[in-house]
């Protein structure tokens, strides 16, 4: 009864959708503001139907309900309860449905906001984000159905498959949603984008609407990223932490566009420029989001047959297409009328230098695509697989995140409008001379990779360059107003958000920076068949086999346990654990036993396939210097983006009354 | 003894260290775990989407390991034993496509597209300078017509800009 009750709410929330856009597109057309105003509703009662439908898929997902074909590939009876309610994003069916109730979530968000200056807006917003949600609706109405039943006649089997143990983890379970989050998030600049296409807006309210949706659907999409690369580090085993599969690409992606989006329309606000670029840009992020959503979930870049194979693969594609089709030919049609207010006068000017950032990004962007869609071109065309792998990613890339981190250093202190090598020179030779320092401990250390040296120098430049800025910026205030240096350092922040939240991020960046190259220039490994009693060494480390435990866990796990003493310099420094976990379903996990500091990891695990005895158990161990700066970038980066978008009172009041005049801010910051 | 039985003796005994040195040779013992991986580390499972050889879990890849193990015990050098699966399993094993062929599209493409792109954003800087110029040509000409001095705005606003950043210091 339960499943086909939700199978009937989704049927029921797709039609709701199709008469919001139909109803939208009629009641503008015929100019019936009660019509819109209708379509505006029926957006919001998809909620609750989501909601609906959603709460009755996890009903069924705790309760053990194997009748239900996906409550059984995702779940089984061993499995903690919180962990049954994060499968409803652990399979494709259900993936797609929170995919749809996210969408629905910020769509109803979007609707409820006051429309009264942009009513023209509204109901090609709800179109776009009503063909969005109905598309993916239909995915689970037509193709991947999560109420399907069991076939008849069979019986219901008495435990589920499980969720793979992989996605156990609680890096896995915050992942997901962080990574949904950002794409879906990003439906709603998009809508806005096509909305003032549509209605022929020139001006720049879409972006001002949609500011601050950008910020968090960035927030997220990197967090996800970061999330993903925590997870990878702490149970695939592997001792990293990105490996330029096509599926982090394929997140990768639109964050790359995303990031270009979120500087360009700085340039756009500020100095009326680049309207038809920023356009280009937002498209290409929802598509990217699209098609990233599409590698993920479908099996396309394994094989064109899998592609072929997989049902919803071609109607992703069409989707896909569609969009591209039908957004680029629109902006075409307005291409004219999206003419800049301004000229840019100077090539070192914060515009310029966003424009390189830019030009760096989409590089950055066409490599990737490149990469990952030409093992399937190959294959298309010449007939032969091909892999593209981290060293064509590492060797292409490696020289533009160079010069973005340079660019990080040296933009902050450029001016809107105009900028000279004197000015730019005046600000940036005593940063230079701090970030020294860098190179002097690097060389006094023993490192003499060069690109490591080069790449902590323009990291130390970037911390150097923004502490600067807080600094001067405090310090003036504080001058003129008599107040704490602290205090004004907090009014400093509160007054231009955006900024200061922006160097907040910069600063995070360089820090997972430090990580990265630590971990990519640095990491040393050996792996060793050792017998209890003797010892592995490894970069000054010294790990002593102490024991090896096999036991069964409660929850039918068969768990086997190796003990080490840890020392550095013989002096004790902790045991680690390394487990290799057998589920009763087959499915086996690796998880490492890992010392962590803010210089190195010592990481170590068991070689499961290598077959493991007391006698002559396989150990991998590795050392991977600095990795740690990599999350507590991460954590840097949240802090960044809290204060950039957090929502300020003085601006909510300028924008309730539009006739305050704002103080005019010299060109000259 | 007879000449013959110590002759047999002799061959026995010569055969027993033979075969004690022929094991030697062939022993993979001596090659350790990081020299294999070394160069599994390079090689991509030739069955597994996108997994290296060196983490690779299941038995298949295991064999291949051994493999290398062996071949490196017999003395083949790391690029002889990259060309061995190359030959037998296809370019998708190495981790990125030889340079030869239809793949040399994925060396080439990137950096065609990128240089495209830096080409038309300095055709843009080029001309919205352009434009700057001629306004501040035009603007010269008009404030010269009616003052009768020659003068660049932007100059002036130059020379007041960068005094006003020096004291900001």
């Amino acid at each position: 009864m339960l499943p086909s009750l939700g199978y009937g709410i989704l049927v029921i929330t797709l039609l709701v959708t199709l008469y919001s856009v139909g109803i939208a597109i009629y009641g503008e057309s015929q100019k019936d503001a009660a019509m819109i105003e209708s379509g505006r509703r029926a957006m919001l009662l998809t909620l609750p139907l989501i909601t609906l439908a959603s709460a009755i898929l996890i009903y069924l997902l705790i309760n053990d309900r194997y009748d239900v074909e996906y409550v059984w590939s995702v779940t089984n009876r061993s499995m903690p309860m919180y962990l049954k309610i994060t499968a409803w994003w652990g399979g494709q069916p259900g993936s797609l449905l929170f995919w749809s109730w996210l969408l629905s979530m910020f769509t109803s968000a979007v609707t409820l906001r006051k429309w009264d200056r942009d009513r023209d807006l509204l109901p090609w917003v709800l179109v776009v984000t009503g063909i969005t949600l109905a598309f993916f609706i239909s995915l689970n109405v037509f193709f991947e159905n999560p109420f399907k039943l069991i076939p008849a006649g069979v019986d219901i089997p008495l435990d589920g498959r499980g969720l793979n143990p992989l996605l156990r983890h609680p890096g896995m379970i915050i992942h997901p949603p962080a990574q949904y989050l950002g794409f879906v998030a990003f439906t709603i600049p998009f809508a806005f984008a096509i909305a003032a296409l549509i209605t022929g807006r020139t001006d720049d309210r879409w972006l001002k609407i949609t500011r601050r949706w950008t910020l968090w659907a960035w927030l997220f999409l990197s967090l996800g990223l970061v999330l993903g690369m925590r997870w990878a580090y702490d149970v695939l085993g592997w001792g990293g932490y990105w490996g330029w599969d096509p599926v982090e690409i394929a997140a990768l992606m639109p964050w790359l566009t995303g990031t270009a989006f979120l500087h360009s329309v700085m340039i756009q606000e500020k100095r009326g420029m680049l309207k038809h670029w920023n356009m280009i840009l937002i498209i290409l992020t929802f598509d990217l989001i699209i098609f990233g959503t599409f590698l993920t979930r479908s099996g396309v870049l394994s094989s064109v047959h899998a592609f072929a194979e997989s049902e919803i693969g071609p109607l992703f594609f069409a989707f896909i297409g569609f969009i591209f089709v039908f957004s680029f030919s629109l902006l075409i049609k307005r291409w004219a009328d999206l003419k800049s207010e301004t000229e840019m006068k100077s090539m070192l000017s914060k515009e310029a230098l966003f424009l390189l950032n830019n030009l760096l990004f989409l590089s950055l962007l066409v490599i990737s695509f490149w990469g990952v869609i030409f093992p399937l071109l190959s294959e298309l065309f010449t007939g032969s697989k091909v892999t593209v792998g981290p060293p064509f990613y590492e060797r292409a890339t490696g020289p533009i995140w160079g010069a973005l981190i340079l660019l990080m250093g040296v933009a902050p202190l450029s001016a809107w409008g105009h900028s000279t090598v004197k000015t730019l020179g005046r600000s940036l030779w005593k940063p230079a001379i701090a970030s020294l320092i860098a190179p002097i401990w690097a060389l006094a250390v023993g490192i003499t990779s060069w690109v490591a040296i080069g790449g902590f120098t323009l990291i130390a430049l970037v911390i150097a360059v923004t502490i600067r800025e807080f600094w001067r910026g405090a310090r003036a205030r504080s001058r003129r107003s008599g107040e704490s240096f602290f205090t004004e350092l907090w009014k400093l922040m509160k007054r231009d958000r955006r900024r200061y939240g922006g160097y907040i991020v910069h600063i995070s960046m360089v820090l997972i920076g430090i990580g990265i190259l630590g971990i990519e220039l640095f990491q040393t490994d050996t792996q060793q068949h050792i017998s209890t009693g003797e010892t592995i060494e490894l970069a000054g480390y010294s790990l002593e086999y102490d024991r090896l435990d096999q036991f069964r866990h409660e929850d039918g796990r068969l768990i086997t346990r190796a003990e080490l003493n840890l020392s550095k310099d013989g002096e004790f420094i902790e045991v680690l654990t390394p487990r290799f976990d057998l589920y009763p379903d087959g499915q086996p996990m690796t998880i490492p036993g890992v010392r962590s500091t803010l210089v190195d990891d010592v990481y170590v695990i068991l070689v499961n396939w290598e077959g493991i005895t007391a006698e002559s158990t396989p150990f991998k161990l590795y050392h991977n210097p600095l990795v740690k700066w990599v999350w507590i970038g991460g954590y840097v980066f949240i802090l960044g983006i809290v204060v950039a978008a957090w929502v300020d009172d003085d601006e909510e009041d300028a924008d309730k009354k539009p006739h305050r005049t704002r103080r005019k801010r010299a060109t000259v910051q | 003894m007879k000449k013959i039985n110590i002759l047999i003796l002799l061959i026995i005994v010569i055969s027993l260290f033979s075969v004690g040195t022929v094991a030697a040779q062939g022993g993979t013992d001596d090659i350790s775990d990081d020299e294999v991986n070394a160069i599994a580390k390079q090689l991509f499972c030739p069955v597994c989407e996108n997994t290296p050889l060196d983490v690779c879990e299941t038995q298949a890849c295991k064999q291949w390991r051994e493999l290398i193990r062996l071949k490196l015990s017999e003395g083949w050098t790391e690029p002889e034993i990259k060309q061995y699966f190359v030959d037998n399993y296809g370019a998708r094993v190495l981790s990125e496509p030889p340079a030869e062929g239809f793949s040399l599209l994925v060396y080439f493409v990137p950096p065609a597209i990128i240089l495209v792109g830096i080409v038309v954003l300095f055709r843009a800087f080029k001309q919205w300078k352009d434009d700057d110029d001629e306004i501040n040509a035009l603007e010269a000409e008009a404030s010269s017509t009616s003052t009768g001095e020659a003068t660049n705005p932007d100059e002036d606003y130059l020379a007041r800009f960068e005094e006003e950043m020096r004291k900001q210091d």
